[in-house]
């Protein structure tokens, strides 16, 4: 089957009156060594169809709805009314509202979302949002190289692993440098910022899951002249200190904690905001308010002359799409929940994750690793290599154990715990972990 | 009267969701110099308020789903409902929990490559870029590290783009450190071969364009093009915006092509959403195969499995494994349509474009590059008109403008696609209402639209002095 609504009739007057004699002739000026490839593709197949395959498919799965794994994606409850109110046709079925008349639902919701993402962070502007957390790393690092005028970028080992990749990828298509700090004790050390270091990049709580503050570092990159980058989860911004209110000049991080299903690592979005001074810096669609011809308040795409399609090669990146959708199901989450439901959430993971610690360290053999005070998230040292700890844990069905990448040491592991889990799921854990470890 | 803000619709104390039976006091955990003094001020509303506000939104915006969206480039098919259920099906998987427990995502993502593959005729992939220009980017730095391994990484900088090109294609050249040379259309609306000639040589990296181009023509010339660019040593790059012309119908892998990005989000029925997310899988040649962003989804003896083994690989392009959900609905629309299906749905959206073409010169529209178009076509109003007007009187009339002054090639350019799932009545409505137009008054086109939920808006003002959230006094 196909979704064209062409009877044969139709399509026979169309053809004639545009001059051709079948669907094949559409195509009759192409080059003949190019026109109609052997291409082998499954048959088509009937909807009920489909949807079994996919649920066969999604039958080889275990979802991971309760896991204990963190890593930048973790398993929140998404509110049904959240879900219902992104699924409606007019947001999901929009493209980037170019027509701000008869686009004001999605213009009016990114200012909301814009508005939300500024008070979580302590600064004064987001933009619509970017694709995740690492890829608006990349750009915030590369706001700050063109706003200080240098290539030089220090970040912290502290820094999500895969982000740290994807900011180097972009920062060496630009030819700029990346040095990367190591971790003392499980946090960013104190540094002296030298002159020529554009944007130093730090991550609170950090991949380990410990509590950092980055009050001096922010300092002694201003010294320098430097601007600081900070990485956040934004549900954690529910309770902790804002980077805005330790001098960070530019928030980045991944929206999925806010309610958004896990999907295997995607789409989530990536939220950025920085200070009003940066504006015309600033990467990616901005929504400003303003009136119509009547005087009555509007909302409309605005500064657009930082952008690809006005600017072409001098514009100040090349993303066009973002992540609108799942950027509104964050502001909804939000509105849905308010300061005081974030705060619940967010405290509830904490105190999971900190009875999840005790009780997992009571397994010989089990060390502490991620340095006290911690968030959600935590690192333990294991008497087994972790992948064989985290198969053996699957396979007696829990998701646990991320293994850690080497950089930080030998037999790490990465445990989290959320509003999600109860008692006797950390309990169970622990009875898991006990035999796989025996 | 203005239609409310959430922060408007918010009162003290209200209170929406509760998904905590008790709080834990913060500083039991957390030592007071790393807590927050103020919260942030966020809305306070109950769920009827949300979804009375949301819903309110909703009914100020319109999309596929509502209203005929001819954009231009932009492929406003209709999506699929099965796709959501398909997404849902696949929600609660982790990036990180163990392989063995993720099989079935892993080998939607093998079999889709392996479609993708198929459909472009390319022999390598990566699903993990999340949008086309994403999809650019990661396109641009594998030729990049292609022309440094071979130690020509210092001699090729330029990249060589159509004056019709998108603008993401020159800006993401530039991302990659590159300088962008443009390359003429000629007077048929296809590149300029005799210009092209002239920029070829051992200083340029890569060309890149979209075939069918923006202009809605097929690059006759494709394969002279892509004989002087192999030569020359030079990658040639396929924008896969306008892939839903051909599809099924000719690869861009055997017109040349050595690189390709595919947008899901238009050709495979992903929705928009508004402005994303979308996604950007990136099909290579074998010889670019090494240099693909890591990981790659493979398949081996014991199932299938996430390869990080690619020692030349550009590196990651984004965290995890790219917009997956987007991969599912991707992978629905193929198994759904089949080959014969997807075929069909590229010839129709080529004869609704070539159908609506005539229409519309029959009502006054002039089409300044008349070829045989494939799925949109660029038109220009008689004398006299704007496009902006002509945009904002269709919206009076219940449609979406076409993408308008774009290419910018053509002066009050109105570039329309209206894609294979609208029908002929819906054509020669919004035909109808595009001549209609013509007969209106300066003064109403000038002013229009009347009904909408707002009027023409101060875009000046917003420039000049933006207004980006509501806690903002200017």
């Amino acid at each position: 089957m196909d979704y064209t609504p062409h009877t044969e009739e139709e399509i026979q007057a169309m053809l004639e009156r545009v001059g051709a004699g079948s669907l094949e002739d559409l195509y009759r000026h192409l080059p003949k060594e190019v026109l109609n490839p052997e291409i082998s593709l499954p048959e088509p197949l009937p909807e009920w169809a489909v949807l079994e395959e996919l649920k066969r498919l999604a039958g080889k799965n275990k979802p991971a709805f309760k896991a204990f794994l963190g890593g930048g994606v973790r398993g929140h409850h998404t509110p049904p009314v959240v879900q219902a109110l992104a699924s409606r046709g007019e947001f999901l079925t929009a493209y980037t509202p170019y027509q701000p008349e008869v686009s004001q639902g999605v213009l009016q919701a990114t200012f909301e979302y814009q508005t939300m993402i500024a008070e979580l962070t302590g600064l004064e502007v987001a933009n619509a949002s970017m694709y995740d957390g690492a890829t608006a790393l990349a750009e915030g690092v590369l706001l700050a190289l063109r706003e200080t005028g240098r290539m030089e970028v220090w970040v912290s080992q502290g820094v999500h692993p895969e982000y740290r990749q994807v900011l180097l990828t972009y920062l060496e298509a630009v030819g700029a440098s990346l040095r990367t700090l190591p971790l003392e004790g499980g946090r960013t050390p104190a540094v002296e910022v030298p002159e020529g270091v554009g944007a130093v990049v730090a991550q609170n709580p950090n991949f380990l899951g410990a509590l950092e503050d980055l009050a001096p570092l922010a300092e002694a990159a201003h010294r320098a002249g430097a601007l600081l980058v900070a990485v956040a989860d934004p549900l954690s911004l529910g309770v902790l200190k804002p980077p805005g209110a330790y001098g960070a000049d530019i928030a980045v991080g991944d929206g999925q904690t806010l309610g958004l299903p896990m999907g295997f690592g995607g789409p989530h979005f990536g939220y950025l905001a920085t200070k009003k001074a940066f504006v015309r810096q600033m990467p990616g669609r901005l929504v400003s308010e303003t009136v119509d011809a009547e005087g009555k308040r509007g909302y409309i795409l605005t500064l657009q002359a930082r952008e690809q399609y006005i600017r072409r090669a001098k514009a100040k990146s090349n993303i066009t799409t973002n992540a609108q959708l799942t950027a509104l199901m964050g502001a909804m989450y939000l509105a849905a929940l308010g300061p005081e439901g974030l705060k619940e959430v967010a405290l509830s993971g904490v105190a999971m994750a900190h009875r999840l610690w005790e009780l997992l360290l009571e397994i010989p053999g089990v060390e502490p690793f991620t340095p006290k005070p911690f968030f959600n998230e935590f690192v333990l040292r294991l008497p087994k290599e972790p992948q064989t700890v985290r198969e053996a844990l699957a396979a007696r069905g829990f998701h646990a154990a991320t293994p850690v990448p080497k950089e930080y040491g030998e037999n790490l592991a990465l445990f989290a715990a959320t509003e999600l889990h109860r008692e006797e799921d950390l309990l169970a854990l622990q009875a898991a972990m006990r035999e796989v470890l025996a | 009267m203005s239609y409310p803000l959430i922060f408007e619709r918010s009162r003290p104390g209200r209170r929406g969701l509760r998904l905590v039976k008790e709080t834990p006091e913060a500083t039991r955990y957390i030592p007071e110099k790393f807590l927050r003094k103020d919260p942030p001020r966020l809305p306070e509303v109950d769920e009827l308020t949300l979804v009375r506000h949301y819903t309110g939104l909703s009914r100020r915006q319109v999309g596929v789903d509502t209203t005929f969206y001819p954009l231009g480039s932009c492929t406003m098919k209709y999506n699929p409902k099965l796709h959501e259920e398909a997404a849902r099906l696949f929600a609660d998987l982790h990036p990180y929990q163990d392989p063995s427990t993720a099989q079935g995502a892993l080998e939607l993502m093998w079999e889709l490559g392996e479609y993708l593959k198929a459909l472009t005729g390319m022999d390598a992939i990566t699903l993990e870029p999340a949008a086309g220009a994403h999809g650019e980017l990661t396109g641009i730095l594998i030729i990049r590290a292609y022309h440094q391994d071979r130690g020509e990484g210092k001699t090729r900088r330029l990249v060589l783009v159509p004056d019709s090109a998108h603008g993401s294609n020159p800006a993401t050249a530039s991302m990659a450190g590159y300088q962008v040379k443009e390359v003429p259309s000629g007077p048929d609306g296809e590149v300029d071969l005799e210009a092209l000639k002239r920029e070829l040589g051992p200083h340029v990296a890569a060309i890149m364009l979209t075939n069918p181009n923006t202009l809605g023509l097929f690059e006759r010339r494709i394969l002279e093009i892509s004989r002087l660019a192999k030569e020359a040593g030079v990658q040639l790059y396929y924008d896969g915006a306008n892939l839903n012309a051909v599809m099924g119908w000719a690869r861009p892998g055997d017109m040349g092509f050595d690189v390709v990005h595919l947008n899901l989000h238009k050709t495979f029925t992903v929705p928009h959403g508004g402005g994303g997310p979308g996604s950007g899988p990136v099909g290579v040649k074998a010889h670019l195969a090494p240099y693909l962003p890591v990981p790659t989804v493979e398949r081996g003896e014991e199932g299938f499995y996430l390869n990080f083994d690619l020692p030349k690989s550009i590196g990651r392009v984004r965290s995890f494994h790219g917009n997956f959900l987007a991969l599912v609905r991707a992978w629905a629309y193929i198994r759904t349509l089949g080959l014969p299906g997807l075929k069909k749905a590229a010839a129709l959206s080529v004869l609704n474009a070539r159908y609506l073409k005539e229409l519309l010169k029959a009502k006054g529209y002039r089409v300044p590059y008349d070829g045989p178009c494939m799925h949109e076509f660029v038109a220009q109003p008689p004398q006299g008109f704007r496009a902006l007007d002509l945009a904002k009187g269709l919206l009076e009339l219940g449609f979406h403008p076409p993408t308008v002054y774009f290419p910018l090639i053509v002066k009050e350019a109105l570039m329309v696609e209206p894609t294979e799932t609208e029908s002929k009545e819906t054509l020669e409505a919004f035909a109808e209402a595009l001549g209609e137009l013509l007969k209106k008054p300066k003064e109403w086109l000038e002013h229009a639209p009347y009904s909408t939920p707002v009027r023409r808006l101060d875009e000046l003002l917003a420039n000049k002095h933006p207004r980006l959230t509501y806690f903002d006094e200017g």
